[in-house]
């Protein structure tokens, strides 16, 4: 953004002021993820940057945490990570399958109530989540599903489709019906025009959506605060994070976050890439 | 008369539009239905099932089915007469037997305080009793309390089947046994300050993300889209991070002895005695919701900026606008769109906010959710947390029907 060469100098002033204030916003907003990944290498017991740290000692910095991440007694992170993984596939499974269905019922010209059956679908993620924890709780714990895998899956299910739902809405909404129509009236049989022709558009939109209910289960901590039930062989890594970090703030979990760090960092790229290549399927930039 | 049109097979052709309208209707409506169903009977009747529980008093209806009764025809003027003090010594008996009388003592509490030890103290003398005598008067020889009318009102009161006293608790209201409802004594207020607080800290967190995230969404869409995508990333790095990741690295720089002090320190701006408090309390939730919930502003007010073409500027000033008075005129108000949008969703999230206030804001700094959890795991009095609960979903489904009217839940975008 560089100024013309007439620019008044008080706009000049205004302009490298606004360039300072927005550079200061954008520190404030990944500076605290960048504080993390140095202080896990620390060779100290203390969570600070040592004076051997700052002089770039190579004493100062050690792998021990990650070592007691991974062979620590203390903290069970094998379950928790195994847990993690096993309750964000499947709910992610299945809120993609559920959402996905739905989102194609919802996007029809014909679908009727359209906008109150929308607000139904989306409520878990509007909702307070500590007043979703504490239903699904109880509606567990009636049918006896309360601190059990398929019930802590069904929790993040719910919690999940809305996510799926927006993401593949939006995505049928750009998607131009004159296609299918073309493929009808050259005589492919509805299924066959759903596998061959809709399916393949929409798909980055179904991943993408299935990226949200994926990263929703696996950072999910108050839902299941509640429905784990303090079970210990129910633990997920956020679980284990909510009760490392109220006891105290140990290096071993700024090690689980940097690795979590460098996971949403993949994440983040891989959604990129799916936007850039529905951009490019579509030819058009979304709205 | 013109022949009216017909389809190939012979049936009018407004019948068959028809009827292929409806059956495009009803594959519509299938689609929907597995996960509406799923989502209705998982989650929406599970909720209502949970509010319920915030008037529902049956259980203890149930266990002292004959008492609750009998005692509803006494008027509560006098102490009760026997046929209610003997219906009630029975119920006693039986529920003693069945090791039930530890429920009955925690839900009278609730009523008036001194009851749990009331009851545990007249259980262990029950067997004690002459079934021949005046159980009113060996109640009173049990414990004095019993001569005290309040505890048999509490008693009436606390076997109703149905009743809404929890939502006057949630705001820090109680029904006084005469009836009259009153404030409860000042040191035992603590509901309306957090009602408060809360709003007060969803309220500012939408603010300062609003001011926080202009100027940076502004850029982001006046940047040629090379860099503003590099820069995106600022932004959704945090977006696809854990909370909890967010929210230690937060105690790590906020802590009394954390980065952000030791560098005040180091530079000598504060002294090494008189360190920052800035966890703990207020300042750190907002902090660091201010923070974690930024990204949410930002997104929805960037989709909004990057439709505004930058020619209608040009114009304003070409035409002997300042520039600030285009900005004030023209700009501003084409982001309202955004701006509602991204208001509302922060604010949705903020009220209801419960992780980064319980492990950043100590005592001071927690919010109504910490309030719901405590009673829901701590002291276990779910009546009072579903009335809470009830009272935030009322104020977040508003704000969720403002955000309907406003901006529509079709054009929410995620990214």
């Amino acid at each position: 953004m560089a100024l013309p060469k007439y620019t008044e100098m008080r706009y000049r002033i205004w302009h490298y002021s606004y360039l300072i204030i927005c550079t200061s916003i954008f520190i404030f907003l990944i500076a605290p993820l960048f504080v993390i990944i140095p202080l896990s290498f620390n060779a100290e017991q203390y969570i600070h940057f040592s004076k051997g740290m700052i002089a770039l000692d190579p004493d100062a910095f050690s792998l021990r945490w990650y070592e007691d991440m991974i062979y620590g007694t203390k903290n069970p992170w094998g379950i928790a990570v195994r847990n993690s993984f096993y309750y964000a596939f499947f709910s992610t499974i299945g809120a993609t399958t559920l959402g996905t269905i739905a989102a194609l019922g919802l996007s029809s010209r014909y679908m009727p109530y359209k906008q109150l059956i929308m607000s139904v679908l989306i409520s878990p993620m509007i909702i307070p989540l500590i007043i979703s924890g504490s239903a699904i709780f109880f509606s567990l714990a009636k049918v006896g599903l309360a601190a059990t895998f398929p019930g802590i899956i069904i929790a993040h299910i719910i919690l999940g489709t809305p996510f799926v739902v927006i993401t593949v809405t939006a995505t049928l909404s750009g998607f131009d019906d004159s296609i299918t129509r073309a493929a009808s009236s050259l005589g492919s049989p509805p299924t066959n025009t759903f596998f061959k022709i809709t399916l393949p558009l929409i798909l980055p939109g179904i991943i993408s959506g299935a990226l949200f209910a994926f990263v929703t289960s696996f950072d999910e901590i108050v839902v299941i605060l509640f429905v784990a039930g303090g079970e210990r062989s129910l633990t997920t890594i956020p679980l284990q994070m909510w009760t490392g970090l109220r006891e105290q703030l140990s290096p071993t979990i700024m090690a689980v976050a940097t690795c979590l760090i460098v996971m949403s960092t993949i994440l983040l790229i891989v959604t990129e890439l799916l936007r850039r290549r529905t951009e490019r399927i579509r030819g058009i930039t979304p709205r | 008369m013109s022949e009216a049109i017909r389809t190939s097979d012979g049936e009018l052709l407004s019948v068959k539009l028809k009827k292929v309208e409806s059956r495009r209707r009803a594959t519509a409506f299938l689609l929907v239905t597995p996960l509406l169903l799923f989502i209705l009977i998982a989650y929406i009747f599970p909720i209502f099932q949970m509010l319920i529980r915030s008037v529902d008093n049956t259980e203890m209806n149930q266990l002292l089915s004959k008492t609750a009764i009998v005692i509803e025809k006494w008027d509560g003027k006098e102490l009760p007469p026997e046929e209610v003090t003997s219906t009630f010594y029975y119920e006693l008996k039986d529920l003693i037997a069945n090791k039930k009388h530890g429920k009955i003592a925690t839900r009278l509490n609730y009523e008036k305080g001194g009851f749990t030890s009331l009851i545990k103290k007249t259980a262990r003398k029950l067997d004690k009793f002459d079934e021949n005598g005046n159980f009113l008067d060996q109640f009173m020889d049990v414990h004095k309390r019993w001569a005290d009318i309040e505890y048999w009102l509490a008693l009436k009161r606390g076997t109703q089947a149905f009743h809404g006293r929890k939502y006057l608790t949630t705001f820090d209201y109680e029904q006084k046994f005469d009836g009259s409802i009153e404030k409860i004594p000042e040191k035992k207020r603590i509901n309306v300050t957090l009602w408060l607080r809360t709003i007060f800290v969803a309220v500012g967190v939408t603010l300062c993300c609003f001011i926080l995230a202009y100027p940076i969404a502004h850029l982001l869409a006046a940047l040629p889209t090379r860099y503003a995508n590099l820069l995106m990333i600022c932004v959704l790095l945090p977006f696809w991070t854990s909370l909890l990741v967010r929210t230690s690295s937060w105690m790590v720089l906020l802590q009394t002895q954390g980065v952000l002090n030791d560098i005040l320190v180091s530079i000598g701006i504060v002294a090494d005695d008189n360190r920052l408090e800035l966890m703990y309390n207020m300042t750190g939730t907002f902090i660091a919701m201010t923070q974690i919930l930024l990204p949410f502003m930002v997104l929805p007010l960037y989709s909004v900026m990057k439709t505004i073409q930058p020619s209608l500027m040009r114009a304003a000033v070409s035409m002997g606008s300042t520039p600030f008075n285009a900005f004030r005129k023209i700009y501003f108000p084409l982001t309202y769109p955004g701006i509602s949008a991204g208001s509302i969703l922060v604010f949705v999230l903020a009220i209801g906010y419960y992780i980064t206030p319980a492990l950043v804001g100590g005592s001071k700094g927690v919010l109504i959710s910490n309030r719901i959890a405590y009673h829901m795991q701590k002291s276990l009095d779910w009546g009072l947390a579903t009335a809470m609960a009830g009272v935030l979903l009322i104020a977040v489904l508003v704000v969720y029907w403002l955000y309907n009217r406003i901006v529509g839940i079709d054009n929410m975008r995620l990214g």
